[in-house]
């Protein structure tokens, strides 16, 4: 269809469903007027594993694993959720010492997420820079995930009932060790966010999402409280040992003492939430008592016991991303008779609408990448303007940012 | 090093990362080989942003039903010669998603594979280790 260019119509930017680094593969469709964005919609589905109906064939402990790998990046927020809604059904009471190391661990896992992010941020605006210096920092965290657990990524610690390894009192050096350097870097890291003139200038104000409709779509974790709602699993419900911990609910307005729900108040309240997670794993490493770390350790005693069980359960926790919902069904089958898995990204999406409607083409990266989902490193771009179609890569589109970038220094 | 590799490359080697429906495990360990305690970019190895400037695809995940004819496609936009390395797990074996009714894979039922990196994920220094062996590979088929 050939139409005129002189009458004023917006036009279409698919993108996706590949990227080229990190994060599922998500579709999108912009509608764009100029430079402004319009409207925006999100086709899901490409990475649908079907994670939920293999577990109809596998037990309890199986399916530990296959939570796990739901996501790499919250690869013990998933499994412990499950664990959660499996000991929720079946009434297991976990010792006191496994819920401290769960705390450790989940605490572990929130701060080299936000790093990741961190760094992820800062690329999407071309500053590549913090990019590797956080994700040096990161290394670090990870070291201690590996020398606590034994693997990097997928850490397999999480066991029905309790966690697989004990801390024990000559690993604690070592981990007071790699805290004070985290301690130190933050302080380097925080005056790179909060003081440096590129960041302000391309956070402050961008992709607002107001408190009304971080209510209204259910947004969860950092992206809601950035937004002033004080929304925190952690607090509100004091599962595992958070009960017993110094923990507040924080939002940017305890720094800033105003609350804008912007991007920049996104990249706040991920600093001040690493800050606390540090404070928190060495309340925990201060406070935790001597004891089992599993209720059960026999893993066919355990199965057993589970198979007798019928009835349901859920299990809530706050993931680096956000609340993570898992709910069980057993029916007194090897198998659990369902298994619903409900992750913090599935309601950090909607929010990117009224976040990204009105914004320009070049913060879409930016705005997008603040709910953490890391959409960042979209692919590539098809624009159909009237008839003629004419593709942008996102290498293009990284470029578009990091002019813009360059454009607010001058 | 990898076997056969002559001491001094003869090119920078350009790697495109294509995630299949992976669950981010592989890729996060593919962007840490690329950042400072790892540092590939030292040996001239480097991300591109479209397959078209690729000497080498980096898969991950077990292709699901949807992203098929998009690997696909992205393997078609390589210029010759190329080589595909599987990253983890997903990729080579299904992991434990295998039975999955919505994957079309492993990569190589859909792909042709030259080098498999097992692990779940792999470590950066495995990662980087497969990179090397793509070199040989590549360089053997320049010599062709």
């Amino acid at each position: 269809m050939k139409q005129k260019t002189t009458t004023k119509t917006s036009y279409h930017i698919p993108i996706g469903p590949i990227h080229p680094a990190l994060k599922e593969p998500v579709f999108f469709e912009f509608e764009i007027d100029g430079e402004r964005i319009v409207d925006v919609d999100v086709k899901l589905g490409h990475v649908h594993r079907a994670v939920e109906w293999a577990s109809r064939k596998r037990n309890p402990i199986q399916i530990l694993y296959i939570a796990e790998r739901i996501c790499g990046i919250c690869s013990y927020s998933h499994p412990v959720a499950f664990a959660l809604a499996v000991e929720d059904a079946a009434d297991i009471m976990i010792p006191e010492r496994a819920e401290y190391l769960r705390v450790i661990q989940g605490e572990l896992e929130r701060i080299c997420s936000h790093l990741l992010w961190a760094g992820v941020a800062a690329h999407e605006i071309g500053f590549d820079t913090v990019l590797f210096f956080t994700w040096q920092v990161r290394e670090r965290t990870l070291d201690l995930t590996e020398f606590l657990t034994g693997n990097r990524i997928t850490k397999a610690i999480t066991m029905i009932g309790g966690v697989r390894r004990d801390i024990t009192k000559d690993m604690l050096p070592r981990i007071q060790k790699d805290l004070d350097y985290l301690k130190e870097c933050y302080g380097k890291l925080g005056k790179i966010f909060l003081e440096d003139k590129t960041i302000k200038l391309r956070s402050q104000g961008a992709g607002i999402l107001t408190k009304e409709d971080a209510l209204k779509l259910c947004a969860v974790g950092p992206t809601t409280r950035a937004s002033g709602v004080k929304k925190d699993v952690r607090v509100d419900t004091s599962y595992f040992a958070y009960g017993d911990l110094d923990i507040d609910c924080i939002t940017p307005a305890d720094l800033t003492g105003t609350v804008n729900g912007d991007v920049y108040d996104r990249i706040i309240q991920r600093l001040l939430e690493v800050k606390q997670s540090i404070d928190l794993i060495e309340q925990c490493v201060d406070k935790m008592p001597a004891g089992d770390i599993v209720a059960e350790p026999k893993i066919a005693k355990l199965l057993a016991q589970l198979k007798k069980v019928n009835g349901e359960g859920v299990g809530r926790h706050e993931a680096p991303r956000g609340e993570v919902i898992h709910y069980v069904k057993l029916d007194g089958n090897d198998a659990p008779f369902t298994w619903k898995v409900r992750a913090p990204t599935y309601n950090n999406i909607l929010p990117w609408i009224p976040m990204l409607k009105g914004e320009q083409i070049a913060d879409i990266p930016i705005v997008a990448a603040s709910t953490d989902p890391c959409i960042s490193c979209t692919n590539r771009v098809g624009i159909v303007k009237d008839g003629n179609k004419y593709e942008l890569t996102k290498e293009q589109l990284h470029k578009m940012s990091v002019e813009k970038t360059r454009r607010l220094m001058r | 090093m990898a076997k056969g590799l002559t001491k001094a490359f003869k090119k920078a080697l350009w790697v495109y990362h294509c995630n299949s429906g992976s669950c981010n495990g592989c890729d996060i360990e593919i962007i840490a080989a690329l950042c400072p305690r790892y540092d590939v970019e030292r040996f001239g190895i480097k991300l591109v942003g479209s397959p078209r400037h690729a000497d080498v695809l980096l898969v991950t995940g077990p292709v699901t039903r949807q992203m098929a004819d998009k690997v696909k496609r992205v393997y078609e936009q390589m210029p010759d010669p190329k080589v595909v390395i599987c990253v983890g797990n997903c990729g080579n074996t299904g992991d434990v998603f295998y039975e999955s009714y919505n994957l079309v894979g492993p990569i190589n039922q859909v792909l042709p594979v030259d080098v498999h990196v097992v692990g779940c994920p792999p470590r950066p220094e495995a990662i980087i280790f497969a990179v090397a062996k793509a070199w040989t590979k590549l360089e053997t088929l320049e010599g062709k």
